[in-house]
């Protein structure tokens, strides 16, 4: 489990970058609810946490494909690929998040630090 | 409506197609793109893919499983319309007969004169142009790029990444100037020098040397610049030839209402290929952004299938544009009067936030690495008719 920040200190509304690897985007919705996915749109290298969230709903900040903070389901084009979701643990106030293990769905070109590592 | 033709399959006549079955078109659908290719994405030609990073099919723009029930006749040119009788001449001697027809047949890039076969010198606006472009962009060899405009300067950027030594020649005295002002055009070209480009601004090409392959760049100051590569990004010029004749209002493009409804009521027109009654301007302007190309091209469909333009709402044209490791975004259409402040950085920073403003309202928007703030302000734009 990852430790991000303490809810209190993630307005609604905002959202947060995590330098994991691969980055993780922690949005605190209009209506209270907190949502973890893979910060890196599945288009093109773009960071979600920079987007438009409407609702359950982040609109990538470069070419405007929406994503569902639920179900990293992507709404249209140019994106076509889900991004991946992880569970969300609020406790004693803290947000932490559990990493999902399945392999991520990131854009061409871009590769995990621990990837571009074992290529070396 | 029962029979449509999309005449181009790039991200305008794609778009067009998936709006037409989203909008609940049922009938006969036929696409015509000139490239044998499927539809592909561009911006990429000039930044990963031309580096090398990624590669063909990383560009497709269909989904795996997208069926759009669509007849795709591919690889052939449309060379005439004939709206009164639905029918679209195409360059293999058929024709489609259709009763309502989408122009989308984009742009083509400007070639420089002269240097159809002088080897070494190139254009990009296709996957064929950017692979024939990598193949010389070696390491150590010396590039000109004639312009300073976007692809002029993303090419430019991907290959001082490359390796390769970086002259770009701009005639007019700022670069970018009519897209995002004076000062701010120069703030963003400034990139260039700071990442190792030597950018010449002020003065005209007046041909180029060189027998069976390109030697050099001769200026009209009398320099020579001597270059075994060339590119030529001086624009683009629409593909509007094959609607000589058939009626419609072509100027730079197809002359089109605010929703792209044409002077006839079968036919619409959305892309490059497009010049849409722009409020903002008061005039029929030609956008050649991809994210018109994909907006754009519902509201098309929309109006034709109503048979005028239903008054849908049309955004704010917006670019982006990736350089020397920086996002530049623009929203908005700025004018040389309009005030700028600068919500983050300033001038002299790399990163900041410009916001243009008109009688005190937000009318355009240009980040540089700021893609937050860019998203926020973006939407608070206000447009503005010219009248006022």
């Amino acid at each position: 489990m990852l430790e991000v920040c303490p809810l209190a200190a993630l307005p609604r509304g905002e959202a947060r970058r995590v330098e994991s690897d691969p980055p993780i985007a922690v949005f605190h919705t209009d209506d209270g609810e907190v949502f973890a996915i893979d910060d890196t749109c599945t288009h093109q290298d773009a960071s979600l946490a920079d987007g438009w969230v409407e609702g359950c709903e982040v609109e990538c900040p470069l070419h405007a494909s929406r994503f569902d903070l639920r179900t990293g389901a992507v709404d249209a084009p140019p994106a076509k690929l889900p991004v991946r979701t992880h569970e969300v643990v609020v406790s004693d106030g803290v947000i932490n998040v559990v990493l999902n293990s399945a392999p991520p769905n990131l854009p061409p070109g871009v590769t995990t630090r621990a990837a571009e590592e074992a290529s070396r | 409506m029962r029979s449509v033709a999309v005449i181009g399959a790039s991200l305008a006549g794609l778009s067009a197609a998936r709006a037409l079955r989203r909008q609940g078109f049922d009938g006969e659908l036929t696409i015509v793109g000139a490239e044998a290719r499927r539809p592909y994405d561009r911006p990429p030609l000039s930044k990963e893919f031309l580096a090398g990073d990624i590669g063909e099919g990383d560009l497709a723009l269909e989904l795996d499983d997208e069926n759009l029930d669509a007849r795709w006749l591919l690889g052939v040119h449309a060379t005439g319309l004939d709206a009164g009788a639905g029918a679209v001449v195409l360059d293999d001697g058929t024709e489609v007969r259709a009763d309502g027809v989408i122009a989308a047949t984009g742009a083509r890039a400007r070639v420089w004169p002269g240097a159809q076969h002088l080897a070494g010198v190139h254009v990009l606006r296709t996957i064929d142009d950017a692979l024939a472009l990598r193949q010389d962009l070696r390491p150590g060899a010396r590039l000109v790029v004639i312009g300073a405009g976007f692809i002029g300067a993303e090419v430019a950027s991907t290959a001082i990444k490359l390796g390769l030594d970086v002259t770009v020649i701009e005639v007019a005295c700022t670069p970018l100037a009519s897209a995002l002002g004076d000062e701010l055009g120069a703030a963003v070209a400034r990139l260039h020098a700071k990442h190792g480009t030597r950018l010449l601004c002020g003065v005209g090409v007046s041909g180029l040397t060189g027998a069976d392959h390109v030697t050099g760049v001769e200026l009209a100051d009398g320099r020579h610049l001597a270059a075994d590569v060339v590119v030529a990004g001086v624009g683009a010029i629409p593909n509007v030839e094959w609607l000589d004749g058939s009626g419609l209002e072509l100027a730079n493009g197809v002359v089109c209402d605010a929703g792209g409804a044409t002077s006839i009521p079968s036919v619409v027109a959305v892309g490059d290929c497009a010049a849409w009654y722009e409020p903002c301007v008061g005039a029929a302007h030609r956008v050649e952004h991809w994210t018109g190309a994909r907006e754009r091209a519902a509201v098309a469909v929309s109006t034709l299938l109503a048979g005028r333009y239903q008054g849908d709402s049309v955004k704010a044209p917006y670019f982006w544009s990736d350089q020397y490791g920086c996002r530049i975004q623009f929203a908005g259409i700025a004018r040389p009067d309009d005030q700028i402040t600068f919500e983050a950085g300033d001038l002299n920073e790399d990163s900041f936030l410009a916001v243009y403003r008109r009688h005190d309202r937000p009318v355009a928007v240009l980040g540089v690495d700021q893609p937050r703030l860019f998203t926020r302000l973006r939407r608070q734009l206000e447009p503005l008719p010219a009248a006022s």
